[in-house]
Order: structure tokens, then C-alpha cells, then sequence
């Protein structure tokens, strides 16, 4: 017992006993003390906060275009240069040379260095409505003079800004994560615990039923559902319909998690101490046994939000998910869905980057918070 | 051991005639029959159809009888005749269309998996043994990394790598010269110059995930008891490792067929509409785009039945390789 309880006791600070410590601290110093998912959990706190502030980070509206710029390289921000007048300007985007090839009928852009755009935080550009509510026109970052092009991240077919798609694209990509997971948790919750705790034959059916999900291919699965989508629905209904199907599959691994900590659980003596002591079974299942398993959900439910993630962008990048007018970095993806798109302009690929990270970010948090998820192990 | 198959095998019929009726339904998911869709095509390009064949198509797949009578036409056709459906966009039988796909599907999954297993396993144990080594942390890190790339995103960055760096073309199995070619042991050549790059691409996925299953499993087994009595019997490390904790570890690899098939057949739809190869992928697109049911519907029975299947011969080999669950 002593050698189990050193590391966790040196964990507590002075003062205080490891008796008085509740096991969410406990879990928090454990989770703290695994650096990656720590720093993890800022960057996707960082990636939800950029989402739920699109307007005002996204140096451009999502569907702004400049026909002028068709597919522009990417002007990377440059720092400390003098200007045409021999002013010092403190960040800046160049400019761009456009040429025009008779033979081939194309246009190419060149990153002009002599021309110097100087680039301010907190610039004024298109007005816009933050939280559909309060009007306003200060972007985080944009040109000083608004009719000066600055594509940090190049453009795209149209002319738009691929950065500010992407911007605005982790507002749909990153909440359908949320909302599938949501109505997987509910569904594995409700699922799972039936089967866990009563056993017998809605146990037998649940599982059974389970397998069966999970021997399905998803891809093709999720392809002829979503093909079945009519073309011309409202979006919002298009956005809740895919992600009504993505939760589909997603709820059988929560209610695998759910059903095997009831089975475990169910024997434990706190429980059948609960229970002789003449609670309810509503009271022993709420009172007692979802709160020593709340942490596993809570991890279970992080790992599940990125396959929601990348299931979306697969769908969105075949063209059967999201569609245009909505902006997801499924959708973004698929402009460079041709090799011929992509020798052009390579930069189409940046929301993969996006949608990287963000996976990236929550896999390893979720990694942090199931080792956490038990302090006492 | 033949209570233990026979079971399962009960089990796969019971799955496989489930998903033959979500094949069905997908079929019937659009709104409108597959009559409906039939003629408006037909009208599009300028002919109409005489009202006996109308009737005779009506006739043939049950269309103005409850769906249980359509789905039963549908899949006697299937189980007694090899019949498919007829595939409207592309005015053939879906069977003519279909067995080309779906092989090539076979192969491509079949040879990934080995790849995944021939990459992982070693990976896997060594990953296990040294831990906290710095090759572990790489492989730790490439892993993750294998998992966030979604597949398609892999496949584009290559090919542009590829095509840029290397004036390389890396889409389709075969060179435009053999596509229609009979076969011969040039082609066998020509698809094996073509095929690595697909099946890295979809290894990737699998061969992370089993990296990281492989070496979680050791790891707990790597500490118990009985190996380290094993030691204090004298036995040698490597001799002690392969005989008992990575015997014991595999299990779940094996159990895992299950599961990584699914996703290999999933991620190779994928993948093959990126790269344009011969496979289910690209047609089951196309099939669904177009509402082309019958084609579509075959595509996803086919390939659940693949994955069923897949997933049967993996139990049969857990069971064979592992009696506790045999007399489970």
C-alpha cells in the first residue's frame, strides 16, 4: 500500500492530505504531469476559441473573392522592411507581379518584393456580425489598406482567402465532432448501460446488434446514407442529417466503454454495500457507479471526436457530406481534389494541416486524460 | 472447437443476411423507384421506353409489390442466379460490372494487410521491449501521426510530391498501355510497379494503430509473472520473449483483423477515388452520385460481406491459435 501511494502522495502538496484530495484533483495533477496532453488541451481550447470567433480572427469572410487573384500564391508575413517611401514598416506582406503568358492563355503571379503591403493587428476591414449579434469590423489581422490583397495562405479558384476558409471552416468541422459525439455519448450511455447493468437478453441484443455495426464497412455505409441526403435540402438539415449518420457507427465503442465498467462495477463491494443498504436502483446507478466511471467516459468521448472529425472530411472531400455554399475543411479539401489543382496551386492542401493538428491535438489529449482517468492505478 | 465454429458460423449468416438488407435499403433510400429513375434517364437521352418493357422490368424486380417481396426478388437473384440488377447508367448487368472492381478491391486489401502486419509486428515488439528508447518515442510519434493523417490527404501529398519532384504519374495500377491488356507477367509487373504506392498509403492507417495495440499488449505482459520465472529458469531473452509474452500478445493482433479490415476497405474507397484506381472505390462513387442503386447496393453488399467474412476467418483463427476461447 505505501509504495502504491508515494506517487501519488508526493503528487499533493503540503498541508494537505491525500485522504481530503477529491479524485477530480487527483485526476488534474495526474492529467498535468503528461506534458504533450497538457500542451495539447491548449491548442484544441485555442482551436474551439478561433472557431467560436471566426469573424474576428479570419482576416476575410469566408466567401469574400477577387477574381484579380485567381489561385495567388501564398504571401508569407514578412517583418521590419522599408516601404516605396524608405519607411520602416514593422510587418508587411509583398506584393504581387502579375504576368500573362499569350501561349498558354495563363496567368502566373510572382511575390513582388520591391511592393510592400503593410499588414496591422486589430484592421479595419468587412463589417461583420460577431456571434450573429454584435456588429463590428475590426479583424485580429488584415491589410492597413483594405483594397490591398493579402493572402497568407494563397487563394483558391475564386480568389478567396484559403487561411479565412479554413478559419471559418473549423466552425463546422470541429462542432460536428461536438454535436456527433454528443448523440453517440447519448445513445452509448443509454445503450450501453441497459446492457451492462440488466445483462440477459438486451444485453445479448445490444451486443449482437453492436458487432453487427462494427463489421460494416463505415466508408460505403456512410456513402449510400449520405448519397441519399436530397441535393437541395437547407444545409443546417444537411449538416445534422451527416452527423446523425456518423453517430451511427460512433456510438457502439461509448457503449462498449459503458457496458464493460457496469459489468466491472456491478460486482464491486461499494455497490452491493449501496444496495444493501436499500438504495434505489436509480440512486446506485447515478449516485455511485456513473461517477467512478465519469473520467473514462470523458476520455472515451475525446478519442471519439476526431474519428468524427476525419469521417466528415472523407465525405465532404468525396462530395457527398457538406457541399458548397458551406464552408468545412472537408469541402476546402475537395478543390484540390485533382493532381491538376494541386501542381497549380499546392496550397489547397493547407486545411489538411488543419484538420492534422486539430486530430492531432485530440488524440493525444484524450491519450492524457485516459491515463489520468484513474489516479489510483 | 466445432461447437465454438459451428456457432460462429451462425453468427456470420445471421450478420450476412442483415447487411444484405441494409444493402437493400440503401438501394431503396432515394426517393422514387429505381423505374422512376430508370425512364427519366432514358427520356434525357431522347428514347422512351414502350410501356412492355416498362412492365417487364415491373415484373422482373417486383416493383409494385411490398418491399419484402422486392427484396426477396432481389436477393434470390443473387444467392440463385448471380444476378445483380441491372445497372441503368451503364446499360449492363451489375455482375459484368462489378467482379473486375471488386478483385482488384480483394487484392489491394489483402496485400495491405499483410504489409501492415509484416511492418507492425516487429515494430510493435521492439517498440514494447525498449521502452522509452529514443526509436520508440519516433515510432510513438510517427504513429500518432499516421493516425491523424486521413488517408485521401496522404495520397494527395504524394502524388503532388511525385509529380512535381519526380515527373512521376502516380494514379491508377497500370500503365496506359496494359490497362486493357490481357493478362501476362508483364502486367503482374507493371500492377506490382504501380501498387506500392497505394498500399503505403493505406498501411499507414493500420500499421499505426496496430504498432500501438501491439506494444500496449506486450508491455502488460511483459511484466507478469510468469516471465520472469521463465528468466529465473535461465532461459535466454530473445528465446523467452518469442515463446511466451509475444505469443500471448498476438491474440488480440489476430482478433484485430476484424476490425482493421473494415477500415482498410473503408479507407481504400478512399484512396482509390484520389488516386483513380481500378477498385470498388471509384465506381461506388460514381453509382451513388448518379443513383444508380442497384450498382451501389451490390457494391456495399459485396464489400460488408467481405469484411463479415474477414472478420469470421480471424475468429476461427483466434480460436484455433488461443483455447481459452474455444471452451469459452
Amino acid at each position: 500500500m505505501t509504495d502504491l501511494a508515494a506517487p501519488i502522495a508526493a503528487a499533493v502538496p503540503a498541508g494537505r492530505k491525500l485522504a481530503e484530495t477529491g479524485q477530480w484533483a487527483l485526476i488534474f495533477r495526474r492529467f498535468r504531469r503528461h506534458r504533450l496532453a497538457y500542451a495539447s488541451a491548449f491548442v484544441v481550447l485555442g482551436i474551439y476559441l478561433v472557431a467560436l470567433f471566426a469573424e474576428f480572427v479570419a482576416p476575410f469572410s469566408a466567401n469574400t473573392y477577387n477574381a484579380r487573384y485567381t489561385y495567388g500564391p501564398p504571401q508569407p508575413l514578412q517583418f521590419f522592411g522599408r516601404d516605396a517611401g524608405g519607411e520602416l514598416r514593422f510587418m508587411y506582406v509583398n506584393g504581387y507581379k502579375m504576368s500573362f503568358d499569350p501561349v498558354a492563355l495563363k496567368r502566373s503571379f510572382v511575390v513582388d518584393q520591391n511592393s510592400v503591403n503593410p499588414v496591422v493587428f486589430f484592421a479595419r476591414g468587412e463589417p461583420y456580425h460577431l456571434f450573429g449579434l454584435i456588429p463590428w469590423d475590426r479583424h485580429l489581422i488584415g491589410p492597413a489598406d483594405p483594397s490591398q490583397p493579402m493572402y497568407l495562405w494563397g487563394a483558391d479558384r475564386l480568389g478567396r482567402d484559403v487561411l479565412s476558409r479554413t478559419i471559418h471552416g473549423a466552425r463546422i468541422s470541429m462542432s460536428i465532432g461536438l454535436v456527433g459525439v454528443a448523440i453517440s455519448l447519448f445513445l452509448g450511455l443509454l445503450l450501453g448501460g441497459m446492457s451492462g447493468y440488466y445483462g440477459g437478453w438486451i444485453d445479448e441484443v445490444v451486443q449482437r446488434s453492436i458487432d453487427f455495426l462494427k463489421s460494416i464497412p463505415t466508408i460505403p455505409l456512410w456513402m449510400g446514407l449520405a448519397a441519399a441526403v436530397p441535393a437541395n435540402m437547407d444545409p443546417l438539415l444537411v449538416y445534422l442529417w451527416i452527423t446523425i449518420i456518423l453517430s451511427l457507427i460512433g456510438w457502439t465503442d461509448l457503449a462498449r466503454v459503458v457496458r464493460g465498467r457496469f459489468l466491472s462495477l456491478r460486482t464491486e463491494d461499494f455497490v452491493l454495500a449501496a444496495r444493501l443498504d436499500g438504495c434505489s436502483k436509480q440512486r446506485v446507478i447515478w449516485r455511485h457507479m456513473v461517477p467512478s466511471f465519469t473520467s473514462h467516459i470523458v476520455a472515451s468521448v475525446t478519442l471519439a471526436i476526431p474519428s468524427m472529425i476525419l469521417a466528415e472530411t472523407a465525405l465532404s472531400f468525396l462530395g457527398i457530406g457538406l457541399k458548397d455554399p458551406v464552408v468545412s475543411w472537408g469541402v476546402l479539401l475537395k478543390d484540390a481534389q485533382s493532381i491538376l489543382a494541386l501542381t497549380t496551386a499546392p496550397w489547397l492542401l493547407a486545411p489538411g494541416a488543419a484538420v492534422v493538428v486539430a486530430v492531432l491535438a485530440l488524440n493525444f489529449l484524450g491519450d492524457g486524460i485516459r491515463d489520468a482517468a484513474d489516479p489510483y492505478a | 472447437m466445432l461447437r465454438y465454429v459451428l456457432r460462429r458460423l451462425v453468427y456470420t449468416f445471421a450478420t450476412l443476411a442483415a447487411v444484405s438488407v441494409v444493402a437493400f435499403l440503401v438501394i431503396q433510400l432515394p426517393p422514387g423507384d429505381f423505374l422512376t429513375s430508370f425512364s427519366a434517364k432514358f427520356a434525357e437521352q431522347g428514347g422512351a421506353l414502350d410501356s412492355d418493357a416498362l412492365t417487364a422490368l415491373k415484373l422482373r424486380y417486383g416493383l409494385d409489390q411490398p418491399w419484402y417481396v422486392q427484396y426477396w426478388l432481389w436477393i434470390s437473384g443473387i444467392l440463385f442466379r448471380g444476378d445483380f440488377g441491372e445497372s441503368f447508367e451503364w446499360n449492363k448487368p451489375v455482375s459484368e460490372l462489378m467482379w473486375d472492381r471488386f478483385g482488384m478491391t480483394v487484392l489491394l486489401s489483402g496485400i495491405t494487410l499483410i504489409v501492415t502486419w509484416i511492418v507492425a509486428l516487429p515494430i510493435g515488439i521492439y517498440s514494447a521491449v525498449r521502452r522509452y528508447s529514443w526509436l520508440d518515442y519516433v515510432v510513438t510519434f510517427l504513429g500518432f501521426l499516421g493516425l491523424a493523417v486521413p488517408s485521401f490527404l496522404l495520397a494527395l501529398a504524394l502524388m503532388y510530391v511525385f509529380s512535381r519532384y519526380f515527373g512521376m504519374s502516380v494514379s491508377g495500377l497500370f500503365s496506359p498501355a496494359y490497362v486493357n491488356a490481357e493478362w501476362s507477367l508483364a502486367k503482374v509487373g507493371d500492377l506490382a510497379m504501380h501498387l506500392w504506392l497505394p498500399v503505403f498509403v493505406l498501411a499507414t492507417h493500420g500499421t499505426a494503430a496496430l504498432i500501438r495495440v501491439m506494444r500496449a499488449n506486450l508491455i502488460d505482459e511483459l511484466y507478469k509473472p510468469y516471465v520472469q520465472t521463465a528468466r529465473a529458469n535461465g532461459l535466454g531473452e530473445m528465446e523467452l520473449l518469442f515463446k511466451y509474452p509475444v505469443r500471448v500478445a498476438l491474440n488480440p493482433f489476430i482478433s484485430t483483423i476484424g476490425w482493421v479490415l473494415p477500415n482498410l476497405v473503408s479507407g481504400a474507397i478512399v484512396t482509390s477515388v484520389v488516386m483513380s484506381l481500378p477498385t470498388a472505390g471509384p465506381l461506388l462513387l460514381s453509382a451513388l452520385l448518379a443513383q444508380d442503386m442497384y450498382l451501389a447496393g451490390s457494391f456495399i453488399l459485396m464489400l460488408s460481406a467481405l469484411t463479415v467474412i474477414g472478420t469470421l476467418i480471424s475468429d476461427l483463427l483466434l480460436a484455433w491459435l488461443d483455447p481459452r476461447v474455444r471452451y469459452a
